[in-house]
């Protein structure tokens, strides 16, 4: 029985480097969410945008293209060069950042003060307009991410472990590298929240609007910034999906995976997104493993809504969100 | 019109020495609809004074507090600081200006720290770009170091140090007007202005509030507009009083000058004294 059990490890590991990803998106919905009470739904979107967008650069493509050659009935694709990844992940932030300014100044400015569900809608709306403008503006077919990220198996710990234990752990080098990155990225950005003046005043606009104008913070200042940090989140979670399975629309739909993560963790910690998504990525993968057998299989699916279910039921706000009080 | 310049201040009844002009309120007036709020009023805060806005319920005074800190636009009217005419700004740009204020029902962050609190109240001093606070070193760095001196002297002298690192939510109601209090000193603002600074407050809370409030202006030489309620309140501790009614000016001067008025009797006093 050895073997089952470390292969029950294995699925153990895989789930923690599945719930890495998870962990990302929902950490772009934290940002947004916690410094403007916006539930940001083109979260996903916008990784799969700065994917495409980065992918575009890097192969030098020619944004718009398709419209560009049914219009003017040329024949344009590529510019004929290739940019290095670095440069191309800069200049894709860039984009980014743009696209922050643009979301606020062309849609939030004008909705300051409504309900949350129609912020929600508004992001709704944004998510399919963003899917559309990737569309025509890099094509819908899947493309192939190389940034440079390490891949394939992990020699080395597949040699130590079948060494030490007689059974190789297949741990993929982009799952560690991944891991990596994320850790790196949310101790900045904890970092960066609590210990500068921006990240001060961010947490300040969280929590409320006329006190922070009252010190000197520019809402919108905040908001582009926010929108922008979350723009970079999803840079990171678009690079390390490309990487893994392809630059593709489905990435939207990872947006989805993110809300039973939400829904562990609480829409307002930046910690609970992280272990909410790893609570996720190793439930379902364990669920899968040890129970869907027994009930057909196929229970990835629906195992993370299930358990996001019943953590609402007994603990509302999350199991790391700020305690609901509410005064009679 | 006040002619302001070569004004240079003059010394009250009780020997108090009042700067020059540093605010003016020319003929403001604002209306929410066809409800007029303010009409027509005109007055001026001078440095180093405790001026004092007071009047009945809906009276105006806070939204003529608003006026002042760009939270309301008025429809006429002009706004004049340090000698200038300000042109229409967000109330972030009258704050960066040096115009810090308090709220009548606390505007506090909640989920921050008192030490955060007040920290936030830096950030017009605070001068180093995003990017070098994202990679925070340096010019940063220093710069937070020394403006969290500046901060703990104003949670010294106000008598907060043993709440600098509790989340400010837990605090009750006293304390959090006292870290409001010590978040608008910490921007070292021009005119301070206090939304009801009393109000809810029990008599040994309020006692040591006016304590505050005049030590620190004696201590900094803090400029304060304050608006209040409470009448023997305003009268102990401010240097001149505007009393409005129904969104209009009914006078203006000393406490004592005030007092003896007979429009600001009938419509203040004489109902608060029935």
């Amino acid at each position: 029985m050895p073997d089952q059990f470390f292969w029950g490890m294995e699925v153990f590991a895989n789930g923690l480097m599945t719930g890495v990803l998870y962990s990302l998106v929902a950490l772009g919905f934290v940002l947004i969410f916690k410094a403007s009470g916006i539930f940001n739904f083109s979260q996903g979107v916008m990784a799969l945008f700065a994917a495409l967008t980065l992918v575009g650069i890097m192969e030098g493509r020619v944004p718009f293209a398709h419209l560009i050659n049914a219009t003017f009935g040329t024949n344009v694709h590529t510019f004929g060069w290739t940019v290095p990844a670095f440069a191309a992940i800069l200049l894709t932030m860039v984009v980014m950042v743009a696209l922050a300014w643009a979301v606020n100044q062309f849609i939030f400015r004008h909705l300051v003060g409504q309900a949350p569900i129609i912020l929600f809608m508004a992001t709704i709306g944004l998510a399919y307009f963003l899917e559309g403008v990737g569309d025509i503006m890099w094509g819908s077919d899947i493309k192939d991410l190389d940034v440079g990220l390490p891949q394939g198996i992990n020699e080395t710990i597949d040699e130590a472990t079948f060494n030490l234990l007689g059974y190789g752990f297949f741990i993929d080098n982009l799952d560690i590298a991944a891991t990596l990155v994320a850790v790196l990225l949310v101790i900045a950005l904890v970092l960066f929240a609590q210990y500068t003046k921006y990240g001060r005043a961010m947490r300040a606009v969280a929590d409320d609007h006329q006190a922070a104008l009252s010190v000197g913070i520019s809402l919108k200042f905040i908001w582009i910034m926010v929108w922008s940090l979350a723009g970079f989140v999803a840079l990171v979670a678009g690079i390390i999906w490309g990487t893994k399975s392809g630059v593709q629309f489905s990435l939207s739909l990872i947006a989805l995976k993110a809300l039973p993560v939400l829904m562990l963790g609480g829409f307002t910690s930046i910690p609970g997104a992280i272990v909410g998504g790893l609570i996720i990525g190793v439930g379902e993968k364990m669920f899968e493993f040890l129970i869907g057998p027994m009930v057909g299989g196929a229970t990835e699916n629906w195992f993370a809504y299930v358990l996001a279910l019943i953590v609402l039921v007994f603990r509302p706000q999350g199991l790391f969100g700020e305690k609901i009080i509410e005064r009679v | 019109m006040l002619d302001t310049k070569g004004d240079e201040g003059f010394v009250t009844e009780d020997g108090r020495r009042i700067g020059g002009v540093v605010m003016e309120m020319r003929n403001i007036t604002l209306r929410f609809g066809g409800v007029v709020a303010i009409q027509d009023i005109s007055f001026d805060i001078r440095e180093g004074e405790i001026r004092a806005i007071i009047g009945p319920n809906g009276a105006g005074k806070s939204s003529m507090l608003n006026v002042i800190s760009g939270f309301y636009k008025p429809q006429e009217g002009e706004v004049w600081y340090k000698g200038e005419k300000r042109p229409p700004m967000k109330p972030y740009q009258v704050a960066r200006q040096g115009i810090a204020r308090t709220f009548q029902n606390i505007a506090l962050f909640d989920g921050m720290t008192v030490l955060d609190n007040v920290m936030t109240g830096r950030i017009r001093h605070m001068t180093s770009q995003l990017l070098s606070q994202a990679i925070w070193k340096g010019k940063a760095e220093r710069e937070e170091v020394e403006n969290r001196a500046k901060v703990e002297r104003i949670i010294d002298f106000l008598e907060i140090q043993h709440i600098r690192k509790t989340p400010v939510g837990r605090l009750p109601y006293g304390l959090k007007k006292r870290v409001e209090l010590a978040r608008a000193l910490a921007a070292e603002p021009s005119i301070l202005l206090l939304d009801e600074p009393m109000a809810g407050m029990n008599v040994e809370e309020k006692e040591d509030m006016s304590r505050f409030i005049l030590d620190l202006n004696d201590e900094f030489g803090t400029t304060i507009a304050l608006i209040e309620h409470d009448m023997g309140v305003v009268m102990d501790l401010s240097d001149r009083v505007v009393v409005m009614d129904y969104g209009k000016k009914i006078g203006d001067g000393s406490p004592s000058e005030v007092r003896q008025n007979q429009a600001v009797i009938d419509a203040y006093l004489g109902v608060a004294h029935d």
